[in-house]
């Protein structure tokens, strides 16, 4: 890998101060748990100039909030979170999807900010000897011609069909989870939704942060998700690969067995977690039935277009939607563990 | 283990002081940022027990304890494990005496040529110490998932997970 400058913070202002400083540079990266940055740094595709290291400041704890949420810190570790007792209770569909991610090894490593901030696994962004216009912008896109089995078939531009390879971060979609930055000019909270970008033209950009911001923590709205969910994750092989297509479901139902809030997202199909708001109300004040399922996941996947190696995606993702919202709807999430779809 | 062999490479430049348990022993050393712990521990301190697979964190064989859990060594810089207690293939055993599951693995014939072996047996230390601390047992398949992150090219997995099977059904449970 390329030569840096390291430098290792003791707080949050200290380490926003050192990105600062440095971002004229050009190359400035946070170093967390490592598991992306640093491979991506063996790869030659990132070649910091400086990495601040922050795996000294005080953001690992996973603490109650005064609305009765929970505050996920940036540096607590995937393993832990996915292991901590309130998220297991009250938000298991997180659980399930972290720990249908990676590896142990991994996740021991891995943070949630770090999580969020992971880049595709797109092999055109990995392989410095095609173009891709994330890695290099205006080289052109390797992936478009080439092989794209893994691909986008929702969301991507003209210039990037990469997808977003994170499993925690499909279930915060459907949490509507917070995420909390910290830059030179203070503090500010972004919406799930709002975290990830689209490529559009700018496919070099994953996501809101601005230069210097710091991920410090994701807050996790009050709740008690834990009656009706599932993370269905299909992939090409039981354990450690990445989604084909992924689907994060939680729901609520009344005394008459009606959906009062329906949340679906979905994972491996674009840039960011896939929500479409306007299919979800279509189940609200209904009973759950296939009928209406089978109408979210069409209204989901309006719009979605295939590579060629990639269209079995759109009828993989129809059916593991519907799939989904019915073992969410009965109260029988999948398993991580049991393979057999449930 | 009481003392570790530490080759000196402290002219190189950038290099930053670097304070570690390895294996019970105190070792302080001057390393450059851009060092991984996995070359450390094999190009510094002779511990060559930790294997060098793919180097990018996807098969396993340089797992290692990091304060008690396991990690990848080839994807963390050994700047950033200042502080910690590290645990190799080599820390395992005591007086020369092979631990519960290294003679599990070779009871079991559960390697070929062995390459994974270490990073097999530091997954399945900490799988074997969780199972007991919670009290619990764990199915075949929560085996074979809990050690999805150490590849066997010789697909000796069968023989391995009945090796991690066998030592947690000879383990004492928690009242016992």
């Amino acid at each position: 890998m390329n030569r840096f400058d390291y430098e290792r913070a003791a707080d949050v202002a200290q380490a926003i101060g050192l990105a600062d400083a440095a971002t004229d540079t050009g190359g400035v990266r946070f170093l967390a748990g490592g598991t992306n940055l640093v491979d991506l740094m063996k790869e030659d595709v990132e070649r910091p100039r400086t990495l601040i290291d922050v795996n000294r400041l005080p953001l690992r704890a996973i603490e109650a909030l005064a609305d009765g949420g929970l505050r996920l810190g940036a540096l607590a570790t995937n393993a832990d979170t996915a292991d901590h007792p309130v998220v297991r209770a009250r938000y298991p569909v997180l659980s399930s999807a972290i720990l249908s991610g990676a590896t142990r090894q991994l996740r021991n490593a891995a943070t949630n900010g770090g999580n969020l901030n992971q880049r595709t696994r797109c092999c055109y962004f990995y392989d410095t000897a095609t173009p891709c216009n994330k890695r290099a912008p205006g080289t052109g896109c390797g992936a478009r011609g080439g092989f794209t089995r893994m691909h986008a078939i929702l969301g991507a531009s003209e210039q990037c069909v990469a997808t977003n390879p994170s499993d925690m971060a499909v279930a915060l979609a459907v949490l509507d989870a917070r995420v909390r930055v910290t830059g030179p000019r203070g503090e500010r909270t972004i919406p799930l939704a709002d975290y990830f970008r689209l490529p559009g033209g700018e496919p070099g950009r994953d996501n809101d942060l601005a230069p210097a911001e710091l991920v410090t923590a994701v807050d996790l709205p009050p709740g008690d998700f834990s009656a009706h969910y599932t993370y269905l994750k299909l992939r090409d092989r039981l354990s450690y690969a990445f989604a084909l297509v992924s689907v994060a479901v939680v729901l609520a139902r009344d005394d008459a067995g009606r959906c009062t809030d329906v949340r679906v997202a979905l994972g491996g199909v674009a840039h960011k977690p896939w929500r479409v708001p306007e299919a979800e109300a279509l189940l609200r004040a209904n009973a759950p039935d296939r009928v209406l399922f089978e109408q979210v996941a069409a209204r989901m996947l309006a719009g979605a277009v295939g590579l060629g190696d990639n269209d079995f995606k759109i009828e993989l993702a129809r059916r593991a939607i519907v799939r989904a919202l019915e073992q969410a709807a009965s109260g029988r999430p999948q398993s991580h563990t049991d393979k057999r779809i449930a | 283990m009481g003392t570790l062999t530490v080759s000196s490479r402290d002219s190189e430049p950038g290099a930053i002081p670097l304070t570690l348990e390895v294996n019970g022993a105190a070792v302080s050393l001057p390393v450059a940022p851009h060092v991984t712990l996995l070359d450390l521990l094999r190009e510094r301190l002779q511990l060559t027990g930790t294997k060098k697979g793919c180097d990018h964190g996807q098969c396993g064989a340089c797992t290692v304890l990091v304060d008690g859990k396991p990690i990848n060594s080839c994807l963390k810089l050994a700047v950033t494990a200042d502080g910690a207690r590290v645990t190799t293939i080599e820390g395992l055993g005591a007086d020369g005496r092979l631990d519960v599951l290294q003679r599990a693995f070779i009871e079991h014939d559960a390697f070929q040529c062995g390459y994974c072996t270490p990073g097999q047996i530091c997954s399945a230390t900490v799988l074997v110490a969780e199972t007991i601390a919670k009290g619990g047992a764990l199915s075949r398949d929560e085996v074979r998932e809990y050690m999805s992150g150490n590849l066997c090219r010789c697909g000796a997995y069968p023989n391995i997970t009945d090796a991690v099977m066998d030592v947690l059904r000879r383990q004492p449970g928690p009242d016992a």
